[in-house]
């Protein structure tokens, strides 16, 4: 029993984990319809740049997490201003093609800069270990994870709840000629959560370095599993990307315990499945 | 299954035909026919639910309840591409065209899935000399016939309206739901587009949105004011002229073509 | 293959006839896939490769180009073809042709088989499908590596002779097969784009909705071409294995689906000949800088694939009918 409930609260952090690299992807896919793939790139650079700080530099872990969060947001900035304004309107072949392009560069540039090995990362002693409650063990870094990503959840709905920004971005989501028509400055709405969406990321691929590593190929892998979070949450839904992160979270790290023999076949077989009965996710809307 | 007796000498008619989206109420308790060989005008003011009308008949959406009878026979099942087999066919508000077809490919197309060897992939498109001359023929009658060659994108606004006219008469409707017809079109392009609508054959059964009311007035036989979802009255035009609810709510307010 | 914008003809007919008509590049075209033989003899495994990968591409311009069916999993037909023919030869059925058949039927059947999940689906959802079917095949193949070797490869392929001629390092027999079987699938692929069928297709792409408006049965031709396109996969792929004797997880990777794609995009898709001239720039740069470190090799293609996209939308091939149209434009 107890390695179930072990398994079970694994799963949840590495779900929590997935939560955070594709809330930001779920909200400006179903804000602008932009299928940005190279969203996990900007989770590499976040996850990159906290190795840079704190092997490099020697800075304590917990400062470099915030940079993690501007560096993926300032670049997604710069690569939305230089590139991807170009491509709100163009076919999402067109879309795929060019983001696929900027993970194809940015893979090749990590790997150029920081070559392919996994990176090693000096966590602080207190996140070492594990605390055992009711006979399970909750690893001590797991259980920080968990918590940041549930304290960041609980922000963004706020937020998008009961701030007026966060009433301009559902309304661009809902009908996005009525919100321009309001007077409501979608693009602008557009580049802050952006720009919030790939901070995030970046937080996520610096949290990410201590639970399930990092080497340059981090912009793929991660980008698949991502992927199948937001399709089948839906889009624009936090909460149902924090289910499908879950469910996935558990289902990979079940799947793994119980049946290591299928891989992650039954992962992708759960998406198709989940697709197949709602294409638009769980809690997309139509 | 069996419509009464007003129903089956209409061409097209409803039942009761409802949708909502939530709290939007788009159609309520939708009940009318079409004879046969008549130009009917659907007018209401915006959102009033004249497209979504014709959505749901066409099969685009699917109604809450109610139902939708094609002559005697029910279609409120059929896909869309069903009821266009059966003869019910629309055009679009704003084209919906294939941009880089050029216009008799494009009506060629529509000919060759009519007569079902859209399929075929053996044999080459221009042995089916048939099919070829039937599409130049509706876009010559439609007097596309000299800017056939051209891309659909290339074409003129108006002249792609009429595209749109064309590929819905390759099809050999029995009934023509035409949406906007003149929506967008310039007043020196208009004429075609009219000389077009008046040449339609009489026994083609036709309805159209319409919100320019000079077209109105020229071409429908009899009108039918939409509003809010629901049938407000219907009536031939010089009723509708002078009734006083239609004048408040729509005939009121500025017109525009 | 676009309009005749060189004056209007004056008749429909003559108008559809020259659209379908060679055109004298084309028989140059075929004329010289001959040349490697007497001028590159010694890369003519690499020219054999060339053909295989353009036969693939050619697969995938039929649902992507021409019926606008995005999928980032079609190396899973690639790669049954390719596992098809390694595991009947591999219990005791080496004989090349008969063998292609095989592999194509297979294909065949997988392709159609997905072609209803497919033919129900469109934007993110089936673009997300296409990719998770693809994976879940090369998971399964991962697992079942009693059957298909796993991720050591298939072993024990033994291809026999084809009619005759055996499957040497030279490459002759491998360029002369796949080079025939690319031109065989290219006449196929050419009639059905100039069929009526074809005309249905790019109906689909330019305007999925308004083809129910006009009484067609999209799923029903969507289909049709997928099961089509997934034969033609299959054949590449066991064309591949059966000339290589080699069949590893990779024909099933997200990374051949992937490469696919770049090729066909930068020859230009719905042209037809896009993912022949693709296959063959991609592959000749590839084996030229085939000393760079494979990471490096794929910052460049990233930067030509977003180049490609802002600058050059239809290819090389799109490029080049912008090129000939200015060009008559300026002699008028």
């Amino acid at each position: 029993m107890t390695g179930f409930f072990g398994v079970l609260f694994d799963g949840f952090a590495y779900g929590m984990l997935l939560f955070l690299l594709s809330v930001g992807l779920s909200v400006t896919l179903g804000m602008m319809n932009f299928i940005n793939l190279a969203h996990c790139s900007f989770g590499m650079l976040g996850g990159y740049v906290t190795v840079t700080l704190l092997d490099r530099l020697g800075w304590p872990f917990f400062a470099t997490l915030p940079f993690a969060f501007l560096a993926g947001a300032a670049a997604s900035l710069v690569l939305e201003g230089l590139l991807f304004r170009r491509f709100y309107r163009a076919s999402e072949l067109d879309q795929c093609l060019a983001t696929i392009g900027v993970v194809f560069m940015s893979v090749a540039a990590a790997a150029f800069v920081y070559g392919t090995v996994q990176q090693p990362v000096e966590l602080p002693s207190y996140l070492h270990g594990s605390v055992v409650y009711l006979g399970i063990n909750f690893a001590a870094y797991r259980l920080f994870l968990v918590a940041v990503a549930v304290v960041i959840a609980l922000v963004l709905v706020a937020t998008l709840e009961w701030t007026r920004f966060g009433a301009q971005v559902r309304a661009a989501v809902d009908n996005q000629r009525m919100a321009r028509g309001l007077g409501i400055n979608v693009d602008r709405a557009f580049a802050i959560t952006f720009a919030l969406g790939s901070g995030l990321a970046g937080l996520g691929g610096a949290l990410a370095i201590a639970m399930v590593g990092l080497d340059p190929n981090f912009a793929f892998t991660y980008l698949i599993w991502v992927l199948i979070v937001v399709s089948v949450g839906g889009l624009a839904s936090i909460g149902g990307s924090f289910a499908a992160a879950m469910l996935l979270g558990i289902s990979d790290m079940a799947g793994k315990y119980y049946v290591p023999a299928l891989g992650s076949f039954l992962i992708y077989l759960l998406m198709v499945g989940l697709l197949m009965w709602r294409p638009a996710g769980l809690f997309g809307k139509r | 299954m069996n419509a009464t007796a007003t129903e089956s000498a209409s061409v097209l008619s409803t039942r009761g035909l409802d949708k909502s989206f939530g709290s939007l109420v788009v159609a309520k308790g939708i009940d009318f026919a079409l004879p046969q060989g008549v130009r009917y005008a659907l007018i209401g003011p915006n959102g009033a639910g004249k497209t979504t009308l014709i959505n749901l008949m066409t099969g685009m959406l699917r109604p809450d309840s109610g139902r939708i009878f094609l002559g005697e026979d029910e279609i409120t099942s059929l896909k869309p591409e069903e009821r266009v087999r059966r003869g019910l066919v629309r055009t679009f508000q704003i084209n919906a065209l294939f941009p880089h077809l050029s216009a008799l490919e494009a009506v060629t197309l529509a000919v060759c899935e009519r007569r079902g060897f859209s399929g075929n992939w053996w044999r080459r498109l221009p042995d089916y000399r048939d099919a070829v001359d039937e599409a130049h023929g509706i876009l010559s009658s439609l007097r596309l016939g000299a800017d056939c060659y051209r891309l659909t994108r290339e074409l003129a606004y108006g002249r792609q309206r009429l595209l749109e006219i064309a590929l819905a008469l390759a099809t050999r409707p029995r009934v023509l739901l035409l949406d906007e017809p003149a929506a967008g079109v310039p007043k020196d392009e208009s004429a075609d587009l009219f000389d077009a609508i008046s040449a339609l054959s009489r026994d083609l059964t036709v309805l159209f949105i319409e919100h320019d009311m000079d077209v109105v007035f020229r071409f429908a036989s009899r009108i039918i004011v939409m509003v809010g979802g629901r049938i407000l009255v219907e009536g031939s035009p010089d009723e509708i002229a002078r009734n006083s609810e239609v004048r408040t709510v729509y005939l009121g307010k500025a017109v525009h073509g | 293959m676009t309009a005749a914008t060189t004056g209007a003809p004056a008749e429909p007919h003559q108008y559809l006839h020259a659209q379908a008509r060679w055109q004298w590049s084309e028989y140059a075209f075929w004329v010289a896939t001959l040349l490697p033989f007497a001028l590159f003899p010694s890369y003519l495994q690499l020219a054999s490769q060339i053909a295989i990968t353009a036969l693939f591409a050619l697969s995938l311009d039929l649902i992507l180009g021409y019926a606008g069916i995005v999928s980032l999993g079609h190396a899973a037909f690639f790669g049954v073809g390719a596992y098809t023919a390694g595991i009947i030869s591999v219990y005791g059925w080496g004989e090349p042709l008969s063998g292609l058949v095989i592999a194509a039927a297979v294909a065949g059947l997988a392709g159609y088989a997905m072609s209803f999940i497919i033919a129900r689906f469109r934007h993110l959802a089936l673009i997300m499908i296409t990719l998770g079917l693809g994976l879940l095949l090369h998971e399964a193949a991962n697992s079942a590596s009693w059957l298909t070797g796993g991720a050591d490869g298939l072993q024990g392929i033994r291809i026999g002779t084809l009619l005759g001629f055996k499957f040497d390092l030279y490459g002759r027999t491998a360029y002369s097969y796949s080079l025939i079987v690319l031109f065989l699938a290219f006449l196929v692929a050419r009639r059905i784009i100039h069929s009526p069928f074809g005309l249905s297709l790019r109906g689909i792409r330019e305007n999925p909705v308004r083809m129910p408006a006009i009484g067609a049965p999209s799923p029903a031709h969507i289909r049709k071409i997928y099961t089509i396109a997934a034969v033609m996969a299959g054949i590449a792929g066991a064309v591949l294995a059966q000339s290589t004797s080699t069949v590893s997880l990779e024909v099933l990777s997200f990374q051949r689906s992937a490469d696919v794609l770049v090729i066909l995009i930068l020859g230009g898709a719905g042209r037809l000949y896009g993912g022949i001239i693709g296959a063959i720039i991609y592959m000749v740069a590839r084996d030229q800088f085939s000393g760079i470190n494979p990471q490096y090799w794929y910052f460049w293609i990233g930067l030509l694939l977003v180049a490609v996209v802002v600058f050059l939308p239809n290819g090389v091939l799109g490029g080049l009918a912008r090129l000939k149209s200015a060009w008559r434009g300026r002699w008028r």
